[in-house]
């Protein structure tokens, strides 16, 4: 790790977003995680579309779990709310919040040990229920805390560091998440940004549960020959099928785009996602068939990345139980007590 | 962009924006840390061996390092270097033991007209070689200009007696009071090279009406200093205008204040801010409540039977022609003007050489400057050679030392029978500071501190005695606060693409977005694509190629902290933080044609 802080010096000529913030204003404390983890990349990713939506720090509340992935938050947006959580309970912490105060941006940032293992319940119920979250896994396949175990997103047939095999299969996160009913579903690679960062901020606009997998080599355990979670293999082996611009406000796509090749998918809030096909045939609005293609990839050695599935009018969990509009901690006595006649009401229909 | 060759002398050199700057190119970030740790002799003798006179120079330096600092382009001031190399000379111990021994005498004999900055530099570089080097100077003690035109306050006897004493202890023979008045005679003497240092010692005439016969109350500045520093001038009137805006018009007007002006004007033609005078020294004199007035130009000195009552001044306007060229033209106001009892003119110096014989082979230009070549500072004639404000006009101090050493190593080369044009790379020294796995050896935590102000002495004091130095100089603790500021800027961060597994780490370390990760462009078009898109084209683009993906590895020098984090947080040591010193070449470097040194 690093002893010395980042130097509070920037760039001169730093942009600044709509609310006069630059990128520096949403970092949060320097990374202890080791030299090269792809999970800075992501850290850096989050940054980077926090800034990019002009998002007001204080409207995030980041949760997360056990693990080198759940201490990143501790990394970005150093002035949200944060709850760092048991092994495997960032699902209902943030499900648990979410339904106390729906005007916040929940993003849960978990990993494969804490999300398919130990967490793999409560991150299927999390996902079931449709909460409106941002929902991260960094996924580097081995338990790099514990010093590089395979985990359970570990591809069978990989080889860790020492060279043994992995004999178990794989749990795919994304796969799961589509059966389940994720409405946004993307997998990505923390060594590709210009991939990352999009699906990020579409992902925070997006209403419903939306999760993204995220592939993030470790340096120490997991960046060797033999593994498929290293930069090489995904470099290799990478196969997009859509690249993505997020388009905020009303105004008119500038960009040009050939005939054919993009698909735009408007989300609740207006926000625009324009997705360059990079396989012609893709259907991001094709749940079945995005399950089918992810499958057939896979068993070709194929890591299928972008955004994989979208339903721009997903309702989530709030919508389904018809909860109060308000968050709790705005409720007054008089909205949480209707008053003796009300109650009279009640008794009487029951009578 | 064609991927950069980091093992060219000068790639790594202009990344350390200060020493570049410099004429004499000292090492500064260098010097800056050994300051840092308290090793101020070793500090000194470094800039020594560059600069020459470092307390001289720590007092009196036009700086153009400072502009330069990168970290003016991070914060709002320079790191205080030019008052840091004073704090190497105030704390250092003797060092006289640390001066070289000159060798056994060659039997070469250099004759240098001139005491000042430029002749002393050559002296210094060429006694320790063995050459016996007389020095002539019509003043009495050695150090020209510096003894002479530099206020006391400024610059005290002390640090110059010591620091040309460094030189005249090698051997020197200093011949003072002795003023060369035939170059002719000279070169008849036999001497097997002779250096011309003889300054620009002229001041600049204003031939106005009333010049003439007010003659006793108008004062050329520069010989007026001259008058004050040896004791010739004790005083002056009451009411004081200084005319011109450079630096000797700054001298002038405090040096008045100090000697009864008790209302001192200073009135410049141009605008306050296209003055010539650095910045600081107008500051100093404006706290010295000496107001300064724009402008105004001189039209005639006001007299009553030869005896100055003030000076008439036009009032004028600054207007831009289509080319963005200055005029001054008449503003419509009615000329005004100031009454006064003693004017001083510094609108300029002048080169003089009637002691130069236009028949001695020495060619001059039509502005009556000698030809001298700006490389080797020979002249026309093989056996002459011009540095300092002779050579090419007015400059500072700074540059009469650079011309020393360059014209020292001509006369090196040519009297050892080798060809003065071939001037030997400098050598260049680059090793890893890595000394753990995030532990360097230097101090790479960036101090955010603001630039500490130099104390200066009570106003009240020091404008009683003219002999008492205004500026106290650093004490050690606000030397370490200012010390610490520097960006060590020749730490330099080098990138091993072969290594580098394009995890993104440096990328996303770098407080200064300094470092991408790209397609390959032609630089126009790179400089856009950057995490921070650079405008700057005096600041290189460092660019690595080699990469797996085929992206190339572009570095913006421009605003970088040089605070390894990028080094830190590479898994694979692709990038690393090496320091960068280049020597000088100087006259006797220990071999005679360096090979270019590989980083």
């Amino acid at each position: 790790m690093t002893y010395i802080a980042k130097p509070k010096f920037h760039h001169p000529g730093l942009k600044k977003n709509e609310l006069g913030y630059t990128h520096r204003d949403y970092e949060g404390k320097i990374s202890t995680l080791c030299a090269g983890c792809g999970h800075d990349s992501i850290t850096a990713s989050i940054i980077e579309a926090c800034y990019e939506l002009s998002i007001e720090p204080h409207r995030v509340a980041k949760i997360s779990g056990i693990g080198c992935s759940s201490k990143t938050p501790d990394y970005f947006l150093g002035n949200s709310h944060g709850f760092n959580s048991v092994h495997g309970r960032m699902p209902s912490v943030l499900t648990g919040a979410n339904l106390a105060n729906r005007d916040l941006i929940y993003l849960g940032v978990s990993g494969d040990g804490d999300s398919a293992s130990i967490g793999f319940g409560q991150f299927a119920h999390s996902i079931r229920r449709g909460v409106n979250m941002t929902y991260i896994v960094e996924n580097n396949g081995v338990y790099g805390l514990t010093k590089g175990q395979f985990s359970a997103t570990a591809d069978r047939g990989s080889k860790s560091k020492k060279g043994v095999m992995n004999t178990d299969n794989a749990i795919d996160l994304v796969a799961i998440a589509l059966q389940l009913g994720a409405s946004f579903v993307a997998r990505s690679f923390s060594g590709d940004k210009s991939q990352l960062v999009p699906l990020i901020a579409a992902a925070i606009r997006h209403k419903g549960a939306a999760f993204i997998d995220v592939i993030s080599p470790c340096i120490a355990f997991n960046n060797h020959a033999g593994s498929t979670k290293s930069f090489d293999y995904v470099r290799e082996h990478n196969d997009a099928v859509n690249r993505l611009d997020v388009l905020t406000g009303r105004d008119p796509i500038t960009v040009e785009y050939a005939p054919g090749t993009v698909q735009v998918v408007e989300q609740h809030d207006g926000t625009r996602l324009a997705l360059r096909k990079i396989d012609a045939d893709y259907d991001a609005n094709d749940r079945l068939a995005a399950m089918t293609f992810l499958q057939k990839h896979a068993a070709k050695g194929q890591v299928v990345t972008g955004l994989l599935y979208v339903d721009p009018d997903a309702e989530d969990l709030h919508a389904h139980l018809e909860t109060v509009e308000t968050p709790l901690n705005k409720l007054e006595a008089k909205d949480l007590c209707p008053g003796s006649a009300a109650l009279e009401k009640i008794n009487a229909s029951l009578r | 962009m064609k991927p950069t060759d980091i093992s060219a002398p000068d790639y790594f050199h202009k990344v350390v924006d200060c020493q570049w700057a410099c004429p004499a190119h000292t090492p500064v970030p260098e010097y800056i840390r050994l300051i840092a740790e308290g090793r101020y002799s070793d500090a000194y003798m470094i800039n020594w061996q560059s600069n020459v006179f470092p307390g001289i120079l720590g007092r009196t330096c036009d700086r153009p390092c400072e502009p330069a600092c990168r970290r003016g382009r991070v914060e709002e001031t320079p790191v205080a270097i030019c008052r840091l190399k004073r704090v190497a000379a105030d704390f250092k111990d003797d060092v006289k033991h640390r001066m070289p021994k000159p060798l056994a005498k060659n039997g070469k004999r250099i004759a240098l007209v001139g005491g000042g900055p430029a002749s002393l530099a050559v002296a210094r570089d060429l006694a320790p070689l063995g050459y016996h080097c007389t020095v002539f100077d019509s003043d009495p003690k050695a150090g020209g200009m510096m003894r002479s035109q530099i206020p006391k306050f400024r610059l005290p006897d002390t640090v110059i007696d010591e620091e040309t004493g460094y030189i005249l202890n090698l051997g020197v023979e200093f011949k003072g009071g002795h003023r060369v008045d035939s170059l002719k005679k000279l070169l008849g003497e036999n001497y097997d090279a002779i250096f011309i240092g003889s300054g620009a010692p002229r001041g600049r005439e204003l031939d106005l009406p009333g010049r003439k016969e007010a003659t006793a109350n108008v004062h050329i500045g520069i010989e007026w200093l001259a008058s004050v520093s040896f004791g010739h001038v004790e005083k002056i009137g009451r009411r004081v205008i200084v005319l011109g805006g450079g630096n000797t018009a700054m001298d002038c007007c405090r040096t008045a204040r100090r000697l009864g002006g008790e209302d001192v004007k200073v009135i410049v033609r141009s605008g306050f801010e296209e003055m010539k005078a650095s910045p600081w020294e107008k500051e100093d004199a404006l706290h010295e409540d000496i107001p300064i007035l724009n402008y105004m130009v001189p039209i005639a000195f006001k007299h009553v039977n030869g005896k100055l009552i003030g000076v008439t001044f036009q009032k004028v306007k600054a207007e831009y022609d289509a080319k963005g060229r200055r005029n001054l033209v008449p503003s419509g106001e009615p000329d005004q003007t100031i009454p006064c009892d003693d004017v001083l003119v510094a609108v300029g110096q002048e080169n003089a050489f009637p002691w130069i014989e236009r028949d001695c082979g020495i060619e001059f230009d039509k502005w009556n400057m000698p030809q001298v070549d700006p490389k080797t500072f020979a002249s026309t004639n093989p056996k002459v050679f011009f540095g300092g404000d002779a050579a090419f006009g007015p400059k500072n101090i700074i540059w009469a030392v650079a011309h020393g050493h360059d014209a020292a190593l001509s006369i090196h080369k040519m009297l050892s029978g080798e060809d003065i044009n071939e001037r030997p790379l400098p050598e260049v020294h680059v090793s890893s500071q890595k000394m753990g796995i995030h532990e360097w050896s230097y101090d790479n935590d960036v101090s955010g501190d603001k630039r500490y102000k130099v104390p200066h002495r009570d106003k009240v004091i020091a404008l009683k005695d003219i002999k008492t130095e205004v500026e106290l100089g650093y004490d050690v603790k606000l030397a370490l606060g200012e010390a610490q500021r520097c960006l060590n800027c020749d730490v330099q961060t080098v990138f091993s693409a072969p290594a580098c597994i394009e995890c993104d780490a440096c990328v996303d370390i770098c407080p200064m977005d300094c470092i991408t990760f790209t397609e390959n462009g032609e630089e126009e078009d790179l400089r856009q694509r950057l995490k921070a898109p650079s405008p700057h084209h005096d600041q290189a683009l460092y660019v690595a190629e080699g990469l797996k993906t085929g992206r190339v590895m572009v570095k913006d020098e421009d605003v970088c902290l040089h605070c390894g984090l990028c080094a830190e947080r590479c898994p694979t040591g692709a990038w690393d933080m090496q320091k960068y010193l280049i020597d000088m070449t100087l006259a006797g470097s220990t071999c005679q044609t360096k090979a270019r040194s590989a980083a």
